[in-house]
């Protein structure tokens, strides 16, 4: 009772100055949510958007220790990288999609079980 | 708790509830409007790691570009007006464990290792001119092979989407 009295309160201490390890934490929030995503969704474009979050939590945690370790901006320079090569993958992706839904008349990914008809 | 804490926790709450709408929702619409708003939480977290230029990006291509695209996706691949614009999850029980022990890992892995943490994080400044600089410079190559994948991703991606009928007419 004792050790978790302290743990909560070393834990609301943690909490009341921001640092890296709440982005870290965050991003790493934000990657399981993208995977569970990924791993539930039937619907294709849907599990798109769970790769969107998990890249966007990637780029939090380049960004974070860009802000607090290195004192660089090559966490910066890779981050715009992933927002660019995001935006490539965004558009191949729903063509396929779009030529997948032409074809078979649905995007569930679990109904999806031949290359052609 | 300062006015930049509350602030902060504002985007940090608004990023992982907007997260959570697009994990659980049952309504695709929702969860793509819901991503709008999980961007716009994850550009004011740039915001509070000083990368101003990155923010703003982060505003425009996400939430300007690849959320507009999706969003046309959601509508061109869903059956007539709104009745069949549901979706739903499968295999819930295996994934949240999977997603939950990925989470408890990365979270103690992250939170434990000793980073090396500078002590006086970098004063405040414009990303934008020092970012170009390193574009032209240092990144150069990365730059222009960027470019290239852009432009054949997007010729590619036109030519994918078109129907195969008009393929043969060609």
């Amino acid at each position: 009772m004792e050790s978790v009295l302290s743990m909560f309160t070393s834990f609301v201490e943690w909490l009341r100055q921001p640092g890296l390890t709440h982005f870290l934490v965050l991003s790493a929030l934000l990657f399981s949510m993208g995977v569970f995503a990924i791993l539930t969704r039937r619907n294709a474009i849907m599990v798109l958007m769970g790769i969107e979050l998990v890249l966007n939590a990637a780029n939090i945690n380049f960004v974070a220790f860009a802000r607090y370790t290195t004192h660089s901006l090559d966490g910066h320079i890779v981050a715009v990288f992933v927002i660019i090569l995001a935006a490539a993958e965004a558009a191949i992706a729903l063509a396929i999609v779009l030529n997948i839904y032409q074809t078979f008349n649905t995007v569930n990914v679990d109904e999806l079980n031949t290359l052609k008809d | 708790m300062d006015l930049q804490t509350i602030v902060f926790y504002f985007f940090v709450l608004l990023t992982i509830v907007a997260a959570g709408v697009v994990v659980f929702s049952r309504n695709i619409v929702h969860a793509a409007f819901a991503l709008l708003f999980a961007f716009f939480g994850v550009a004011g977290i740039y915001v509070f790691l000083m990368a101003d230029f990155l923010a703003v990006t982060q505003l425009m291509i996400y939430v300007g570009g690849i959320l507009v695209l999706l969003l046309f996706g959601v509508m061109l691949t869903s059956k007539q007006v709104n009745v069949d614009i549901r979706t739903s999850n499968f295999q819930l029980i295996p994934a949240a464990m999977i997603a939950g022990a990925l989470f408890g890992f990365l979270a103690g892995v992250l939170v434990f290792t000793p980073w090396r943490e500078g002590t006086n994080p970098s004063t405040p400044e414009a990303t934008g001119p020092l970012l170009g600089e390193l574009l032209l410079t240092k990144y150069v190559l990365p730059f222009e092979v960027a470019s290239m994948v852009l432009l054949v991703a997007l010729v590619g991606a036109a030519l994918i989407a078109r129907r195969e009928k008009d393929r043969k007419n060609a």
